[in-house]
């Protein structure tokens, strides 16, 4: 539990993080002279300053810990206030919240309102999105990490980064006033030609899809899951490499040896933290979808939906049990992301060298 | 191909290699798939034709030819290491082209605003009809809210991260280090609800005589602190981290205290990075809008003032421009859209610089 989860400490903190599971006491003694001696029987060395109840260190030690603590506070107050604000609302709807489609919160009679085909269009846009940015993300980052001369390689990475700084308002804006027009050709051309597979068969008009939507999101997945793998691919070990080259392996097999079965952890941690990113995305997917409450299998058709987008879209005209309504659905985005998130996580941890680049 | 047979004095060593397909082949393949993808898409009109699918197809029958040749003359091996090769740098070519329009529609369109208009005035009395108005009350509540956020999250996350590093042990240690990496993955748009729920709809009605509930700049930057509280958490501890313990050591063996170890030696020796990555958190946060949209509730006119009254920002404002049923709301937003990615790249671009001159570095 202690060691092989505070990777890097072992190398570079040895007199601090040493037996970790060792009583303070105990360990402020053994540290030594860092740390005043508890008074009693067993704080030798009595020309030493004895330890203040009240001083800098205790006060330090004290804040510090408060510090890190508000991250788990700010975790459970957000659980604890989302569910506060949202049961009443689940308490009002006249539908069932978990299967409904339609949203109608405000209605002054009926208030009705669920989650159906929000979830449904955030899960398949989600999916979509990271079945197309998987794929390119992994040939860029072994592109950068395997293929790529090292300077250029250097600084294609630095774009990278740059780009997933910037913000998702932008792409929304690119996504609904330039991609559309050629995503809606492109949407025309798959209907014509494969309009008997049910994704493309929608009639149009098209637009403002999920097609649109995934692809814009793909766009932004695509630096996550590139730099975080790339770091993984990095740090596979080189003497396996240089030994699979020297057994005569190409490049390739060389990679599918000795690359990729030991970023695999890294990479489907890095998979799931661009699919937690996909997820909860909201303003992008909020100019880009059709924002029609609609569960289909067609990918073309102006429509679709997410949780997070239909909350940015409605909150402005939503009334009291509105906004609880987009509260309780933005409490399932929540539990979806936590475990999603989680999962990420435990594998990360698992695996203790990615943990460096898992930012 | 024959090269291989011919013994010239330069070329003892060949036996031992494979045959090899010369580099003349696989230009001939390139130039010979995009003739065949002309003919048969640009000029037949197969599947509809067109320029874009003549680009596609002629990627696809090179791939597909030239894998076929390098299967014939080298054998399978050879085949399967250059298919994955051409498809590596395909995905690097095809990840660039949305990224290059990205870049280029916004310089294109942002470009047509950015007058001395735009960084001087307010929406304030702009009707659908006038052409002018400006972002100054969106930029000046962007860098208040931010500038508030980071007066908060600096002093906590960066006290959380010497805790996890310098004091934790045991379960809240690691407890607070598992949660921190979750919390990076938590959605701006729940973080906002949040910030809905606790601080305007039920803090803030006990703030004013009035008893009721309101939108403030301050309840934004309280979104962006917890936007930003993991991410300066998780690189501060990444920096502290990097600190040699030697330092400590010696701290501590001529008597100081931990605490003043940690505050004069450790705190200054990461410095750099610490400020790297506090820097990286404020542009990720201030180009965030969905919390924003939530809880400042937006104004068309200047609000200096971030704890009373709604206040604008930068992403809202776009936003807000993008969805103005006016001809003139688009080219703003598109200047505005640009000014945001010039602030927050200005931001990342700094901080990328600064860690290249931090002396601790990683592995």
């Amino acid at each position: 539990m202690s060691s092989p989860s505070f990777p890097g400490s072992a190398e570079t903190a040895p007199a601090v993080s040493a037996e970790p599971h060792v009583d303070q006491t105990v360990s402020a003694e053994g540290r030594g002279a860092h740390r005043y001696p508890r008074q009693g029987p067993r704080a030798g060395g009595s020309t030493l300053p004895q330890r203040r109840r009240f001083g800098g260190e205790s006060l330090f030690q004290w804040l510090s810990t408060a510090a890190g603590s508000v991250v788990l506070i700010i975790i459970v107050a957000i659980a604890a206030f989302l569910i506060i604000k949202a049961v009443p609302a689940i308490r009002a709807d006249k539908a069932n919240f978990l299967s409904y489609n339609q949203w109608f919160p405000d209605d002054p009679t009926e208030p009705k309102f669920g989650i159906a085909a929000l979830a449904f269009g955030t899960v398949v846009s989600a999916a979509l999105a990271l079945l197309v940015a998987v794929p390119v993300a992994v040939g860029i980052a072994l592109c950068l990490s395997h293929y790529a001369p090292r300077r250029l390689a250097e600084a294609l990475g630095f774009v990278i980064d740059l780009l997933a700084a910037v913000p998702s308002i932008v792409f929304g804006l690119w996504g609904r006033d330039y991609f559309a027009s050629p995503v809606s050709s492109l949407s025309g051309w798959l209907h014509r030609y494969f309009g008997w597979i049910p994704l493309f068969g929608g009639e149009g008009p098209y637009g403002q899809s999920i097609l649109l939507g995934s692809l814009v999101l793909a766009i932004m997945v695509l630096p996550i899951v590139t730099s975080l793998s790339r770091e993984v691919f990095r740090q596979a070990p080189i003497m396996d490499q240089e030994a699979a080259l020297a057994l005569g392996a190409t490049r390739w097999e060389m990679i599918r040896m000795a690359v990729l079965p030991y970023g695999r952890p890294g990479l489907i941690a890095s998979v799931m933290l661009g699919l937690g990113r996909a997820l909860g995305e909201t303003i992008a997917l909020a100019l880009t979808l059709g924002a029609t409450n609609v569960v289909s299998a067609d990918l073309i058709n102006v429509g679709g939906n997410s949780i997070a987008a239909n909350i940015a879209n409605r909150f402005g005209e939503a009334g009291e049990t509105g906004r609880g309504a987009l509260i309780a659905s933005g409490l399932v985005l929540f539990a979806i992301t936590l475990v999603v998130n989680v999962t990420a996580r435990v594998i990360v941890y698992r695996r203790r060298e990615f943990v460096e680049a898992a930012a | 191909m024959s090269a291989l047979l011919t013994t010239s004095p330069d070329q003892i060593g060949t036996a031992l290699q494979a045959r090899r397909m010369p580099r003349w082949a696989t230009l001939a393949i390139a130039a010979g798939s995009v003739l065949l993808s002309y003919l048969v898409f640009f000029v037949a009109h197969l599947l509809g034709g067109g320029l874009v699918l003549t680009v596609v197809g002629a990627v696809v029958i090179f791939l597909i030819a030239s894998t076929a040749a390098a299967r014939a003359i080298e054998g399978g091996r050879s085949a399967r290491n250059r298919l994955a090769t051409s498809l590596i740098y395909s995905a690097f070519v095809l990840a660039l082209l949305p990224l290059v329009s990205v870049v280029a529609t916004l310089v294109g369109k942002g470009l047509t605003r950015l007058d001395g208009d735009f960084f001087n005035h307010s929406m304030r009395n702009i009707t659908a009809f006038d052409a002018n108005g400006g972002a100054y009350h969106a930029i000046l509540g962007t860098l208040e809210q931010a500038g508030i956020a980071t007066l908060i999250t600096v002093p906590l996350g960066v006290l959380g991260a010497i805790y996890v590093v310098e004091y934790g042990r045991g379960r809240l240690a690691l407890a607070i280090r598992f949660f921190v990496d979750v919390m990076t993955g938590i959605p701006s748009i729940v973080v906002g609800l949040f910030i809905l729920a606790f601080w305007v709809l039920i803090v803030s009605p006990h703030l004013t005589s009035a008893h009721r509930p309101f939108y403030s700049g301050f309840a934004a930057a309280l979104a962006l602190f917890v936007l930003m509280l993991p991410t300066v958490t998780r690189s501060t501890e990444e920096m502290l981290r990097l600190v040699p313990p030697a330092l400590r050591e010696g701290a501590y063996a001529l008597g100081i205290p931990k605490w003043k170890t940690v505050l004069r030696i450790v705190v200054p020796t990461a410095l750099p990075g610490i400020v790297t990555g506090i820097m990286l958190a404020v542009a990720r946060a201030a180009g965030e809008t969905a919390p924003v949209l939530l809880v400042s509730g937006g104004n068309p006119a200047i609000n200096a003032n971030p704890f009373e009254g709604n206040q604008e920002s930068l992403s809202l404002y776009i936003y807000e421009q993008a969805g103005l049923a006016s001809k003139y709301g688009l080219p703003r937003a598109w200047t505005a859209a640009l000014t945001l990615v010039a602030l927050v790249l200005l931001l990342t671009i700094a901080a990328k610089l600064l860690s290249r001159r931090n002396k601790l570095k990683q592995g």
